[in-house]
C-alpha cells in the first residue's frame, strides 16, 4: 500500500512526537483508501493513556479514544485508517510490543525523535499472519521548496 | 438475534459488513457465531484461543471485561461492539 500525506500533516505528526519527548506521543490517522493508495487527510493527536512513568517506551489509545476518532472521521466523511506514534531516541521501526497489539489493515506511522527533534518517519502495515510488519512507501504532498 | 458491530479495519473479513447478526446466550457464544459465519476473521480476533490484545467487546457502553467477560449473558436485543484499543511501544 502506498501512503500519501501532506507536508503539513506529516509535520503535525512529528511535532506531536517532539512535544511529548522524552515520552511517546500517539494519535490517529484519518483518510480514505482509493485502490492501492491510502490518502491521509487528517491527524488526531491523542493524550497517551499509559501510566506516566512508563510512557517513555509505551503508549495506549483507549477504546473511548478510538470511538471518538470514529465519530470525528464520520464528521469529516473519512475513515480511521491508521495510527501514529513516536519512538524517543530509537529507530522508526516497530517493536515486538507494537506487533503484539497491532490491528490489521491500518497504517502505522512511527517517528524517530532524537534529542527532541524528529529524525525520520516511516509507515508500516501488519502482515496478515501477524508475524511482523512490512514497510509502506510514503509520498509527501505539497512539499514546500526550502 | 443479537448484533455485533465490526470496526472498519476488520470489515475486510466480514465481506464489508458493519453489522453481523449472531446467535447465542453469552458473549463467547456470539463471538463463536461471528467467526463461524466469517472464518477469515477468526485469526484476527483470537490468538491461541484467547482474544487478541487489541480486541475489546462492549455490550452497549459497558466493556464486557468488567462484566462477566466471555460469560456475560446477552439477549436477542443485545448490541455488541468490537472496539480496538491501540497500544505499542
Amino acid at each position: 500500500m502506498k501512503v500519501t500525506v501532506s507536508a503539513a500533516n506529516l509535520r503535525a505528526i512529528e511535532a506531536h512526537g517532539e512535544s511529548t519527548y522524552p515520552n511517546e506521543g500517539a494519535g490517529f490517522l484519518l483518510g480514505r483508501q482509493e485502490g492501492d493508495i491510502l490518502r491521509i487527510e487528517g491527524v488526531l493527536p491523542i493524550v497517551n493513556k499509559w501510566e506516566t512513568g512508563e510512557q517513555y517506551h509505551r503508549y495506549v489509545l483507549t477504546p473511548a479514544d478510538y470511538s471518538r476518532a470514529e465519530i470525528e472521521a464520520m464528521k469529516r466523511e473519512v475513515d480511521v485508517v491508521g495510527v501514529f506514534h513516536s519512538h524517543p531516541d530509537h529507530v522508526a521501526e516497530p517493536s515486538i510490543w507494537d506487533r503484539d497489539w497491532a490491528v490489521p489493515n491500518m497504517s502505522y506511522f512511527i517517528s524517530s525523535i532524537r534529542n527532541g527533534h524528529a529524525a525520520d518517519t516511516f509507515s508500516w502495515r501488519l502482515r496478515e499472519d501477524h508475524s511482523g510488519f512490512d514497510s509502506e512507501p510514503i509520498e509527501v504532498l505539497n512539499q514546500e521548496a526550502s | 438475534m443479537a448484533t455485533v458491530r465490526i470496526p472498519t479495519p476488520l470489515r475486510p473479513y466480514t465481506a464489508g459488513n458493519e453489522y453481523v447478526t449472531v446467535s447465542g446466550a453469552t458473549v463467547a457464544d456470539a463471538l463463536d457465531s461471528l467467526v463461524e459465519q466469517y472464518p477469515d476473521l477468526k485469526p484476527h480476533l483470537f490468538n491461541e484461543g484467547k482474544l487478541r490484545s487489541f480486541v475489546n467487546v462492549f455490550l452497549g457502553e459497558e466493556d464486557t471485561r468488567f462484566l462477566d467477560g466471555p460469560q456475560t449473558p446477552i439477549t436477542a436485543d443485545s448490541k455488541l461492539l468490537i472496539i480496538p484499543s491501540i497500544a505499542g511501544g
